[in-house]
């Protein structure tokens, strides 16, 4: 594929480089895997944003006549509940669109928190070492020792029950794997020349820290961190299953799928179309990291 | 040599180059020294490495000093010691007349800038991340005033001075070549108007063609700046272009330092001898130097031997030499630390 402006022939006059965003847009959409995800991952957001106009029912209003009607397209559906009912009637595709909201800001909530105090505890783990390493890496270690939905429930039982309280305890369990490739990578980048570099300019620590080695992390945090959406989805959603995450009538896609668990063998739209959401949208995000990888890795650029 | 200027402590910025004259010495190190400690277990004592155990050594400005020595020496230990990356553990290390050892942070930060170093590895010396733009100006940002606008026109002036077209400048490293990069390496320790360039084997990751390259850019860059090279190379065809002085290390020290054409034409120690004489293409062009093929394996440098370093594998050995470290003594005028140097005029 072309790149212009990137590699001009030895003496033509030289146009002035592209802009960074024109630049990044250039190699990401020649990536057509994380291009799909991005528009899967738009359309999931305008459906959340526009939920109101959208959706043909209210999340809420219950109907037991309907209840468990299957989709349109099958014997017994009707148009006015496309994808159907669930069991006490209310419409699945409204709930759906509305529990977009929940979903995406849970994936997003959790990941922004874990990232950032990941970030900070292993760069500080591989940048000073000794004893200030030992002291996080070994806290880490024990959260990675008891299951992470246990640990979870702990944090919520300490915190109490509710969305936010559960978003914190999903963004608390998942800090371990950000701190560990963190710091992983800080150390392996810290032993190259150029930080030594750095250091002989007269750099100071924070300078080395976050404008020297931390975007050289960047990398395998962007994947992880893509990946960890789907976790946090994941995960939300388990803690709603047990009651301590999302309260019941809220519309969270894992809420929606764990309710439903009694009538997978009768009413399999019920539980299917909530995974489909999960998987599409979990999809979509590993996706989208994949291509932000590459297009913002200088060395894969032409 | 000159009297250091100002007391001990007192921030001041390096005295000024004089013209003409008696060149000042930039760097001027004595009985440098660097011991690491080894950790051989929970309850272990560590061991102590001795990575260099008593250097010394002076260079002007316009002058280039080479260390030359096998993997191991110490050669690079020194490098970092007088970059300012290391502190020495003993001995003492002046930067244009200024203590560097004992310095308060203050004022090591400010002689740090007189100091500036290019790395054996053009590939792992630049950051993948920053464009060559940033790379140049990031010494500038840290350590001056100036408007980006200043930094930004140095920063081309310093790239057209290495022989980089301006268009580089929006480019990142891994666009160039091995030698495009060491000339970037070059650009960016020169940004702070350095007075000394310490260079880790600058050209031994580079093609030979492109070796000659780089040495010729040092070479100028020298003669336009008056800049002061602390040149370390295993490659002694590299170090006779491009050095005034050499010193020869082994095992942590120094054994043989003088001027080039003195040790290349009539080495007096016998490692030196050995050295010169291990160069193919050397053999032969100078009297006296001869192939020696040394015997056995450098020892450990966590068990150097009790006498001279050198003893265990030297063809002229005797009992004083397994018992008796040979101190740095002018024989022939050079220095050498060997008891037997006299004799070995032409071994």
């Amino acid at each position: 594929m072309s790149a212009p402006g990137i590699a001009p022939t030895a003496g033509q006059p030289i146009q002035s480089p592209p802009h960074p965003l024109r630049e990044f847009w250039g190699y990401f959409s020649s990536n057509h895997g994380a291009v799909a995800g991005l528009v899967i991952i738009v359309l999931v957001l305008l459906m959340a944003i526009f939920a109101d106009l959208i959706a043909p029912h209210a999340p809420f209003e219950t109907n037991t006549l309907v209840a468990l009607t299957p989709p349109f397209w099958q014997d017994g559906g009707s148009t006015t509940y496309l994808l159907g009912t669930d069991a006490i009637g209310r419409d699945i595709l409204s709930r759906l669109i509305y529990g977009s909201r929940l979903s995406l800001s849970i994936g997003v909530v959790v990941v922004t928190l874990s990232v950032i105090t990941g970030v900070v505890l292993g760069l500080l783990a591989g940048y000073f070492r000794g004893v200030l390493e030992i002291a996080i890496m070994r806290v880490m270690d024990i959260m990675l020792t008891i299951p992470s939905l246990l640990l979870a429930i702990v944090i919520v039982a300490i915190l109490g029950p509710g969305l936010i309280n559960a978003m914190i305890a999903v963004a608390l369990v998942v800090l371990p794997h950000y701190v560990r490739i963190t710091r992983a990578t800080v150390i392996a980048e810290m032993s190259k020349d150029y930080v030594t570099a750095a250091v002989v300019s007269g750099a100071g620590r924070i300078r080395i820290m976050f404008s020297e080695v931390l975007p050289n992390c960047t990398p395998l945090l962007i994947v992880q961190a893509s990946l960890g959406i789907s976790a946090a989805i994941l995960d939300a959603a388990a803690l709603g299953f047990l009651g301590l995450g999302a309260q019941p009538p809220s519309p969270e896609w894992g809420t929606m799928l764990a309710d439903s668990r009694e009538f997978v063998l009768r009413a399999w739209w019920v539980v299917t179309f909530p995974g489909l959401m999960i998987l599409i949208t979990v999809l979509a995000f590993n996706l989208l990291g994949d291509g932000l990888r590459d297009a913002l890795d200088p060395k894969l650029k032409r | 040599m000159n009297a250091p200027v100002g007391a001990d402590g007192t921030v001041s910025v390096p005295p000024p180059l004089e013209v003409g004259g008696t060149n000042p010495p930039v760097v001027d190190a004595k009985n440098l020294q660097r011991t690491y400690q080894i950790k051989r277990g929970m309850f272990a004592a560590p061991d102590q490495l001795r990575a260099v155990g008593g250097v010394s050594f002076t260079v002007a400005s316009g002058k280039t000093l080479a260390v030359v020595g096998e993997s191991g020496c110490g050669k690079s230990t020194l490098a970092r010691m007088v970059a300012l990356i290391e502190k020495p553990t003993a001995g003492e290390l002046r930067l244009g007349g200024m203590d560097a050892v004992n310095a308060p942070d203050e004022a090591r930060n400010q002689l740090r800038q007189s100091v500036q170093m290019v790395f054996q590895n053009p590939y792992g010396s630049l950051n993948p991340r920053k464009k060559i733009g940033n790379i140049l100006e990031a010494p500038l940002a840290i350590n001056t005033t100036l408007s980006v606008a200043q930094r930004s026109e140095q920063g081309r002036a310093m790239m057209a001075r290495v022989g980089l077209r301006p268009e580089h400048y929006q480019r990142y490293p891994h666009m160039f070549s091995g030698g495009q990069r060491q000339r970037i390496a070059i650009a960016r320790a020169l940004m702070l108007q350095p007075r000394l360039l310490v260079a880790d084997e600058p050209v031994s990751a580079l093609d030979v063609s492109i070796q000659a390259q780089v040495l010729n850019l040092l070479l100028d860059l020298q003669e336009e700046m008056g800049l002061a090279y602390l040149f370390i190379s295993h490659d002694l065809g590299v170090v006779r272009h491009i050095a005034h002085d050499v010193l020869v290390m082994y095992l942590g020290h120094a054994i043989e330092q003088g001027e080039k054409n003195k040790i290349f034409s009539s080495p007096r120690h016998p490692y030196t001898q050995a050295l010169l004489g291990s160069t193919p293409g050397l053999v032969g062009t100078a009297p006296g130097i001869k192939r020696i093929v040394l015997k056995g394996e450098l020892p450990s440098p966590l068990n150097p031997p009790a006498g001279c370093v050198f003893s265990t594998r030297c063809p002229h050995v005797t009992e004083r030499c397994r018992v008796e470290r040979p101190v740095m003594r002018e024989v022939d005028g050079r220095q050498v630390a060997c008891h037997e140097a006299e004799k070995l005029i032409s071994a």
